[in-house]
């Protein structure tokens, strides 16, 4: 009675099943050489850690950091005015959380982050002055209600969520500077913008702003008008050989030249102007290699089914070229966040402009190290959180699988 | 045309199967494409050499001939996606010239069907076919959507509504290339090569789908070597060599008696087993 039945099931897919050991001893000691490199290498490590360890709990002093925090978050912002800064915190906790319940609907590894990120500051706040560490606490709870509201509702709130995250930069610039002598918004000129505020201002500014622009030249120099197309490579041309730094200096010096005077531009914005010049620059290229990644098919597709010249580049043509270049366009975000740091060297007082304000201070001799460490740290935590979510959004929009 | 010579038949070599019934052609007195010495060139090559061809309402067309001769060329000059230099091109009583609106008005009717499919691969099979009727044809979004689901229906693969393209076979992809061209209601369908990039069991399915259509008395221009598909669907076959048409016919004519030494020639090299 012995028949072949055939296999009925779907079998799952064999898994290698792996243990610490086993992966250890092939990957790390896998011959004498291998585990000769391992233990050096693994020594070498546990003693840099250690090193850093004793250093940051017991050599270094972190008075420097935690006295001046007021200025390297916000310059000489002024205190009366801090409460529009962490409103502009809760509005935007609002928002992402109402974008996340609506778009993406459950927590992941990422959203649980974020939350904890708050939660960490505010316990190391509270350590230090047991004032405003609370409110680190309220943006967590904002962004949980507004998680909650937007995967309840999500039909009905995501027109308005996508409105406020659109109207979110004109609204940060409209509270973070106010209007009007006094008044509960009364205006806070620029020069009092400093530390992590200015950075980001400027981060956000140059970014949000060169991207339609890169965007619009990289299709200039595509366009078959030759004027279109001399006049957009021209402008990248000239912008890329210069270095940024050299922008930066001719807009503070040279500006002033053409306009008549009397007529004064704010220094600050002077800075995002050639920032946003700069970047927009390697923006085309970056953008213009994305287009010409797509096959000339898409056009012909695209042409055959009747659309429009701008409608097909903006249905068909950029969808696909931008999302080909979301890395680069990301490395280039990144660079664009620590270039930044250059307009301290124009004596704006941005998050290094602070460190070295702090340094000059004769009570603070010799923190080189801390302050620099600190605000090291701060850069890497966007930059690293800018990387992530460019990771998570070409996953989500599936770059590489199409 | 009846001078006796020696009589060629290939007939043979290309299975045999029934006419498909399809309606009445319209008038000839009333083409609806007209192309009168077309002439195009790539810098000095001269590509297409002079080619006239009239098309009546609800014809099918058969376009063939060995590789680099102008027929895919010829094909997209009709939906102007070459621009042809000498001579007049004139489609559903509209001539092709420079005028952007003359493009924009020939394209709503022309449809066209790539080798390569050509689907927009960020894009859901559905809004492939949607995109068109919904910013070209202007129609709202809902009304669009139950044509396209139709069509799907029509081409047989509903159930691929709302995947992407790269998770189709070659043959599902044609057939959505075929669904998408469809939704703008076209009068005209040209195809280039439309089973080329496919393997054998996919080529039916696709000429299945390209048979029905012609039954249905949509007037198509075909390029193809798929000669059974010509036996059973053609009204008129065109040879095309060095960028000139060679030789035209009722494909009965064409297969068993081919009056020209080149088309025998190529005839013979595609059908040699
Ligand atoms: N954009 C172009 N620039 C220059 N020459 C071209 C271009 N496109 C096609 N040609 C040339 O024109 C000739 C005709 O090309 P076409 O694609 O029309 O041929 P075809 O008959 O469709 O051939 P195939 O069967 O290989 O598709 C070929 O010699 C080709 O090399
Ligand atoms: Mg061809």
């Amino acid at each position: 009675m012995t028949t072949l039945t055939p296999t009925k099931d779907v079998l799952p897919p064999p898994t290698e099943r792996s243990t610490v050991l086993g992966w250890m001893k092939k990957n790390l000691f896998g011959s004498i050489g291998d585990s000769i490199l391992t233990i050096l290498g693994g020594a070498f490590l546990v003693w840099m850690i250690y090193t850093l360890i004793v250093w940051i709990t017991t050599k270094a002093e972190w008075a420097v950091v935690t006295d001046n925090l007021q200025l390297f978050m916000k310059g000489q912002y002024p205190a009366d005015a801090d409460w529009r800064l962490w409103f502009l915190l809760f509005l935007l906790a609002v928002i992402v959380g109402l974008m996340w319940g609506i778009a993406i609907k459950r927590p992941t590894g990422a959203g649980w982050t974020l939350l904890i990120v708050p939660i960490v500051l505010a316990a190391w706040l509270f350590t230090l002055e047991r004032s405003s560490w609370w409110r680190l606490l309220v943006i967590d709870v904002l962004a949980i209600i507004g998680y909650l509201l937007g995967k309840r509702y999500p039909s009905k709130l995501s027109r308005i969520t996508y409105l406020l995250a659109l109207l979110y930069m004109p609204i940060v610039i409209l509270i973070v500077r106010g209007f009007g002598e006094d008044g509960f918004l009364f205006y806070v000129p620029t020069n009092l913008w400093g530390g992590l505020l200015l950075s980001l201002l400027l981060a956000i500014f140059a970014i949000v702003f060169s991207f339609p622009i890169g965007v619009l030249l990289a299709l200039g120099r595509q366009s078959k008008l030759p004027a279109v197309k001399g006049l957009s490579v021209l402008y990248i041309e000239l912008i890329r050989g210069v270095p940024l730094i050299t922008l930066l200096f001719m807009g503070q010096l040279m500006l002033p030249l053409f306009l008549p005077a009397g007529i004064t531009i704010d220094r600050v914005l002077r800075a995002i102007v050639a920032m946003i010049m700069f970047a927009a620059a390697y923006m085309a290229e970056n953008v213009r290699g994305g287009l010409q990644s797509i096959p000339k098919g898409q056009y012909e597709a695209a042409d055959a089914i009747g659309l429009s010249g701008w409608q097909k580049m903006v249905f068909i043509i950029l969808p696909q070229a931008l999302r080909a270049v979301i890395p680069v366009l990301v490395g280039q975000f990144i660079g664009l966040f620590k270039d930044t740091t250059l307009v301290a060297l124009l004596g704006l007082l941005d998050l290094l402009g602070i460190a070295r304000g702090v340094l000059a201070n004769p009570n603070y001799i010799g923190r080189q190290l801390e302050v620099f460490t600190f605000i090291g740290l701060i850069y890497w935590v966007f930059s690293y959180g800018m990387s992530y979510g460019s990771q998570r959004l070409e996953a989500v929009l599936g770059v590489g699988e199409r | 045309m009846s001078t006796e010579q020696t009589q060629q038949s290939f007939a043979e070599s290309i299975p045999d199967r029934e006419r498909i019934e399809r309606p009445e052609l319209g008038s000839a007195d009333e083409p609806i494409i007209v192309c009168e010495d077309v002439h195009k060139w790539y810098g000095q090559f001269h590509v297409l050499r002079g080619v006239n061809m009239q098309v009546r309402k609800g014809e099918v067309v058969v376009i063939f001939g060995p590789s680099g001769s102008g027929k895919s060329t010829f094909i997209r000059c009709i939906n102007r996606l070459e621009e042809h230099q000498k001579g007049r091109i004139i489609v559903d009583g509209i001539e092709l010239s420079h005028d952007v609106r003359n493009i924009a008005a020939i394209r709503k009717e022309v449809g066209m069907v790539f080798q390569q499919f050509n689907l927009f691969p960020h894009l859901t099979v559905l809004q492939n076919i949607t995109l068109g009727p919904i910013y070209v044809r202007k129609w709202d979004k809902q009304k669009a959507e139950e044509i396209a689901m139709q069509l799907l229906e029509r081409v047989g693969i509903p159930e691929q509504a709302h995947k992407y393209p790269g998770q189709l076979s070659g043959g599902q992809q044609q057939r959505v290339a075929i669904a998408r061209a469809l939704a703008m209601q076209p009068k005209i369908m040209l195809f280039d090569e439309p089973t080329s990039a496919l393997d054998p069991e996919m080529i039916k399915e696709v000429l299945e789908v390209m048979e029905e259509l012609a039954a249905s008395g949509m007037t198509m221009l075909v390029v193809t070597h798929e000669m059974g598909f010509a036996r059973a669907v053609a009204d008129t076959m065109y040879f095309f060599d060095q960028g000139q048409i060679v030789e035209s016919g009722p494909p009965e004519q064409i297969f068993e008696n081919p009056q020209e030494d080149r088309t025998k020639l190529f005839l013979s090299q595609i059908l040699q087993h």
